[in-house]
């Protein structure tokens, strides 16, 4: 649906790669072009007119976010250069400030690298453990094994709600629930959850969320960082610079602004975070039940077909998102990504940044189709009638 | 014979994958593309600045696991700096630069690839890995 709003698909394209990044709507790149032609000045300079239009919008964008995920306060709302940089940010200038050695941090080998190596690197630091919560056969996790995972030294889960290659969605609020009750925090990688589907921080009650703008329609480079109001309060800012600090006369003299401001340092991504504004009153006003709906009906579309094809393997035939990770026998996926490109279908091919899922699942490499609102059956059927084929895709791959 | 059979042929049933054990005589190197998936472990045995044997595992497509196949056969029994000066040829066709054909021997099956930009990096990825192991040397 909606494909008339999206500059990129009036070509010849079908673009399987959302989980990637997305494409944008036009309305996402006017707001952009407006803040490059019309007032692009630098925030925090209210002393003209342009530059105070900057500050309205960029904290207005900041609103547009808060009301979204359902935080409770703007102040919540961290703009970051992405998901990657946020869950840095988390790891490093929250749990980094206090965590001790031998406390355990949980994670899973389903997890997309940038919830993987920031707790890897603070173990290396601070002599912390990251410890995985056993995946059950369809590599889901329960509750059940998050429970068995605890001992008295774990402080933190984090976790994606969504994951990358599997698509699985895992119990947050059942989670959250009963870790607050042990006295540890959530973490919460929203990167492929948070465009697809409603997010509630207070009804899932996450200590921290971190997502990405490119995946829900809008530009690279920017992102959020959510972390209840009492912890961001505590958070050490990474970066110290411009636009945070009050004032400062010495070493020992330094003051910084309150939050969120605090955890911004330097000129912002203005465009990216206004670009973000826009992209999520987008899709607000398609209506994110309406497309979690839409991707999930498409995905069983996409499935009931590519499960007829007696040369592919699909790693995750049931799966809660739009992902649909699968392999051609004996064809390297780069093969058959590269054979598909020829016919203008974009799809990902690789381990997709969660580098120790192979333990889990035994296979290194995979393709992934990833599904957005755009996609329709018709994209489905070009790929299946391409995949149908094997000597075809054999043939096509150099 | 035809390039796609040449390079089907190296893909499929390559006489230098790696198949057994090998001892410390041999060096490894970690070829690893930027911009895609492919992989490759490239392990090559030295004496008397000489490449005496070679070998190599990983997961790559096609072009870069052919190409890495037909690179060591060249390289087999060839003095170090005759290696060198074969990769730089080869170096000079995939990046449109000056270079002799007939020096190409088999790795010409890949001169198409020029075209297609996202294909010359598998093709040169066992290039990049085995002149790590030249300058170490060289």
């Amino acid at each position: 649906m909606n494909i008339e709003d999206f500059p990129m698909l009036k070509e010849d394209l079908i673009y399987l790669d959302n989980g990637a990044t997305t494409l944008k709507p036009q309305c996402v790149i006017d707001k952009i072009t407006e803040y490059y032609t019309k007032y692009s000045a630098n925030a925090h300079r209210g002393d003209y007119d342009i530059s105070f239009k900057v500050d309205q919008e960029y904290e207005k964008a900041r609103e547009i976010v808060r009301n979204f995920i359902h935080a409770k306060y703007k102040e919540e709302v961290v703009f970051t250069s992405g998901t990657t940089e946020s869950l840095n940010m988390i790891a490093n200038g929250f749990f980094g400030k206090f965590l001790e050695p031998n406390d355990e941090i949980l994670i899973t080998q389903s997890e997309h690298a940038s919830n993987v190596l920031p707790w890897f690197r603070l173990s290396m630091k601070l002599g912390v453990v990251v410890k995985y919560i056993p995946l059950d056969e369809h590599h889901y996790v329960t509750l059940e094994n998050v429970k068995k995972s605890i001992t008295p030294n774990t402080k933190v889960i984090s976790l994606a709600s969504i994951t990358n290659v599997i698509g699985d969605e895992r119990p947050i609020k059942e989670i959250c629930e009963f870790a607050h009750k042990n006295n540890i925090f959530v973490v919460m990688d929203g990167a492929q959850s948070v465009p697809h589907r409603k997010t509630d921080v207070q009804d899932l009650d996450v200590d921290f969320l971190a997502f990405s703008g490119h995946k829900m329609c809008g530009p690279t480079g920017i992102g959020i960082l959510y972390g209840k109001k009492e912890l961001l309060e505590e958070m050490e800012p990474q970066n110290v610079g411009g636009g945070m600090n009050e004032s400062f006369d010495s070493p020992n003299e330094v003051y910084l602004k309150d939050l969120p401001t605090r955890l911004e340092a330097g000129t912002p991504n203005i465009a990216g975070a206004i670009g973000l504004g826009e992209a999520i009153k987008y899709l607000e006003s398609i209506g994110m039940d309406k497309i979690e709906d839409y991707e999930k009906k498409l995905r069983a579309y996409a499935i009931s077909k590519l499960i007829c094809i007696p040369h592919l393997d699909i790693l995750n035939i049931e799966s809660d998102s739009g992902i649909i990770s699968f392999n051609v026998t004996d064809v390297f996926s780069q093969d058959v990504a590269y054979y598909l490109n020829k016919y203008k279908i974009c799809v990902r091919a690789g381990n997709h940044c969660a580098k120790i899922l192979k333990k889990e699942t035994g296979v290194q490499n995979s393709l992934r189709v990833s599904l957005y609102f755009y996609n329709t059956e018709s994209d489905i059927d070009n790929l299946v009638e391409l995949l149908n084929n094997k000597e075809k895709i054999v043939e096509g791959m150099l | 014979m035809e390039s796609r059979e040449v390079i089907m042929n190296h893909y499929t049933s390559s006489p230098y994958k790696k198949s057994k054990n090998l001892d410390k005589s041999y060096q490894k190197v970690t070829t690893q593309s930027d911009s895609c998936i492919d992989h490759l472990d490239i392990f090559v045995k030295i004496e008397e600045d000489k490449i005496v044997d070679a070998c190599f595992e990983g997961e790559a497509c096609a072009i870069a696991t052919s190409s890495c196949s037909i690179l060591l056969d060249n390289c087999i029994n060839k003095d170090l700096n005759e290696v060198k000066d074969f990769i730089k040829n080869f170096e000079n066709m995939i990046y449109e630069y000056p270079y002799n054909e007939e020096e190409l021997h088999e790795t010409a099956v890949f001169k198409e690839i020029v075209k297609q930009g996202n294909r010359k990096s598998c093709a040169y990825l066992p290039y990049k890995g085995l002149k790590k192991i030249l300058d170490k040397k060289l």
